[in-house]
């Protein structure tokens, strides 16, 4: 008999049942299907690689680099595609930009070393509903305004400065010194302004300190001539000068210290950049010698600092891993919040995204401190601080002792011609 | 609190120097406009590449800055006048809105080769002197900052022999002075106009030299130079080359002193307000002439 398929017999009947059910299966589940599917996570990078702190930018930009084969590596997938933009040191240029790389694709941003730019970029995630991992930046205000896109792996100034002058405490106390005064040069930017409300507000309730401040004088990060702030500095006749400073002018600072033959008993930052990044030891020499910096810092015997050594020297040979570690720490650790957050969240959705940040709670990480977690306001809390200073044209961790790979020298001698 | 003598004496001491070579660099500006009436809008781009060939001239050579300044000058003279004959000539009877932008786009043109070629990084000179200083009783001194200064008024001091005693400095003084007169007596005047743009190109060209050991130079740094100049010019009186040395003088002085007896971040809102004060009581500069 021959077995041609009736239109209505029971097989086409079915086939059809069947094609239907499919197609409404699938008109259903698509758009889950789809969300679910995102292949890839784009990550927009924001960070000053022109203009006043280009230098730090830059170092902090390769910690974005490295971040794709070190997250491979570490079994976050390969599919975490970053999208690069210059804030240009300009916080009207880096919330242009935010809007720009959330405009092209990008799902979350990372970034943008400069409170001011963060504060900026803040607003934009905020808007736009886009999660923002911010890497440095320690105004406090940024996670102080309820916003929920926006999340910080950094101490705030107050934090900051805490833990920095604490551990000004401890250095008197390992060298059995006692300045009794010092003058405060901070730049006038938020980030400087932030910290100098902090210093303001904890320095006199602590009993521990055994100086004063005598003259607290503010500039212009962008300034080229700091030999005014500097002779009024040394008038004061103070013990020590503390200071919160960008890159170039803490290069300025101290070569007008040398020119004005100025030679208190050290310099020491509570906590800013400058005095420990690369171009600080490439300019001045020897003249970097004895700087302390009590910054958030790195564990150099944690296994993710080693991968990331390793990848640094294969992508950036002439480049050492101790003179860009905070940098390239924050950064990677910014954009591991992001990867760690895309893989838990199966999907590239922003507000998804954001949700599964909330949640984060990494431990394998690079730089010293507590696991990944954001608190209520989007704040990790627990990085800590040690003291770096520069010795043998190194940053050299003098304190905590624990962590001391030397012991700090304090009062400096006398400075030497480079 | 009283300031103690010995910290003003060096603040204005300091701000005096600078103010130095601020005013050779304004000069420039100022030739330009007291003979060829045409506003250099790129005069500090125009500094900025000079610092920067500086800095390339220095690395092949390992000449001084301050030696370097005669070579640059050159450059800058050759630069200048090929601009004022080849572009800008035209440009001198037309309206001024048509100068503003030909010479902004040429900024803008100057901007971005220098980004383009140096990258937006800065860059400066080491020089062995860099970090000395003299010390005179109170006094601390940068030593780059005397030389700078002091070869600053070796140029300015040149180019004011070189206006008053030459044949060719009298006869640019003639076409400032009197336009159809200098043509009525037979002087080729595009070519002078030419002559005087190279000029004021040399002194901002040897200007960029002696601030290259002060301060270091990025790109971006021009459109600052530029208002200092203009600023400088203004309140000194456009035209007069004595009025913008000590216009110089005069704000590298203020600059210096509102640091030290306001604040530092007061610097420029006293320089204003010194511009400011000048235009309403004086608008022909301190030593301009009026009308």
């Amino acid at each position: 008999m021959n077995q041609t398929t009736h239109p209505r017999s029971p097989k086409r009947r079915r086939m059809l049942q069947a094609a239907a059910g499919s197609a409404a299966l699938s008109t259903i589940g698509f758009p889950a299907i789809v969300r679910g599917q995102a292949s890839t996570l784009n990550v927009g990078v924001l960070l000053p690689v022109s203009g006043v702190q280009a230098f730090i930018g830059q170092s902090c930009k390769y910690g974005a680099d490295v971040a794709p084969a070190v997250l491979a590596e570490m079994g976050y997938g390969s599919n975490i595609r970053l999208i690069h933009a210059d804030t240009e040191t300009n916080v009207d240029v880096a919330r242009s930009r935010a809007e720009k790389l959330i405009n092209d694709g990008a799902q979350v941003l990372v970034g943008p070393f400069d409170s001011g730019a963060a504060a900026a970029i803040a607003q934009v995630a905020e808007q736009k509903g886009v999660p923002f991992v911010i890497n440095i930046a320690a105004a406090p205000q940024i996670t102080e305004q309820g916003y929920k896109f926006t999340f910080r792996n950094f101490p705030t100034s107050p934090e900051l400065v805490r833990n920095g002058l604490a551990l000004m405490r401890d250095l008197f106390q390992a060298t059995s010194t006692a300045p009794r005064t010092a003058v405060f040069m901070h730049v006038n930017d938020t980030f400087g302004q932030a910290n100098r409300k902090a210093i303001d507000a904890i320095l006199p309730r602590l009993d521990f300190l055994p100086f004063k401040v005598v003259d607290t004088i503010s500039y212009d990060p962008a300034t080229k001539d700091l030999s005014v702030e500097v002779a009024k500095a040394k008038s004061a006749n103070p013990d020590f000068l503390m200071v919160v400073s960008r890159l170039n002018d803490a290069i300025l600072l101290r070569r007008e210290m040398v020119k004005q033959r100025w030679n208190p008993m050290g310099v020491i930052s509570p906590g800013s950049p400058g005095m420990y990044e690369a171009q600080f030891y490439n300019a001045l020499g020897k003249l970097s010698e004895y700087c302390i910096s009590n910054v958030p810092w790195y564990d150099p015997k944690a296994a993710l600092t080693r991968r990331i050594e390793a990848q640094m020297a294969k992508q950036f040979p002439k480049e050492k891993l101790m003179f860009h570690a905070l940098n390239v720490g924050y950064t990677f650790e910014a954009i591991l919040v992001a990867a760690d957050a895309f893989k838990r969240a199966k999907t590239a959705d922003p507000k998804a995204l954001a949700e599964a940040i909330r949640q984060t709670d990494i431990k394998e990480r690079m730089m010293l401190g507590g696991p990944i977690k954001f608190n209520a306001k989007g704040q990790v809390e627990g990085n800590q601080s040690a003291a770096i200073q520069n010795l043998n044209l190194r940053p050299t961790v003098v304190l905590p002792a624990s962590a001391a790979e030397s012991k700090p020298v304090f009062p400096v001698p006398e400075y030497k011609r480079a | 609190m009283p300031l103690p003598l010995d910290l003003v004496a060096n603040v204005v001491v300091a701000g005096l120097l600078a103010g130095l070579v601020y005013g050779l660099a304004a000069l420039g500006l100022s030739v330009i406009f007291g003979v060829v009436r045409v506003v250099n809008f790129a005069h500090g781009e125009m500094m900025t590449a000079a610092m920067y060939l500086a800095i390339v001239l220095v690395g092949l050579t390992g000449l001084d800055p301050l030696v370097a300044a005669v070579p640059v000058g050159a450059i800058l003279f050759v630069f200048g006048y090929a601009l004022q004959r080849g572009l800008i000539n035209p440009f001198v009877t037309r309206p001024e809105h048509t100068q503003f932008m030909l010479l902004v786009a040429i900024a803008i043109i100057l901007v971005n080769v220098q980004l383009m070629v140096f990258g937006p990084n800065a860059r400066n000179v080491q020089v062995d002197y860099a970090l000395d200083s003299f010390e005179i009783g109170p006094l601390i001194v940068d030593k780059v900052r005397v030389y700078a200064a002091a070869a600053a008024v070796l140029a300015a001091a040149s180019l004011f022999a070189f206006f008053r005693r030459t044949l060719v400095g009298k006869s640019i003084r003639a076409c400032a002075d009197n336009y159809l007169g200098a043509q009525v007596v037979g002087l080729n005047v595009k070519r002078l106009y030419a002559l005087t743009f190279g000029i004021g190109a040399a002194c901002v060209g040897a200007a960029g030299c002696m601030l290259l050991l002060l301060v270091d130079v990025t790109p971006v740094q021009g459109p600052a130079y530029t208002l200092l100049a203009f600023i400088i010019v203004i309140v000194g009186g456009m035209g007069s080359l004595t009025g913008a040395l000590a216009a110089g003088v005069i704000i590298g002085m203020s600059e210096a002193l509102a640091g030290l007896l306001i604040a530092p971040s007061a610097k420029s809102m006293v320089t204003f307000a010194i511009l400011i004060l000048v235009l309403l009581f004086r608008p022909q500069g301190l030593l301009g002439r009026a009308g």
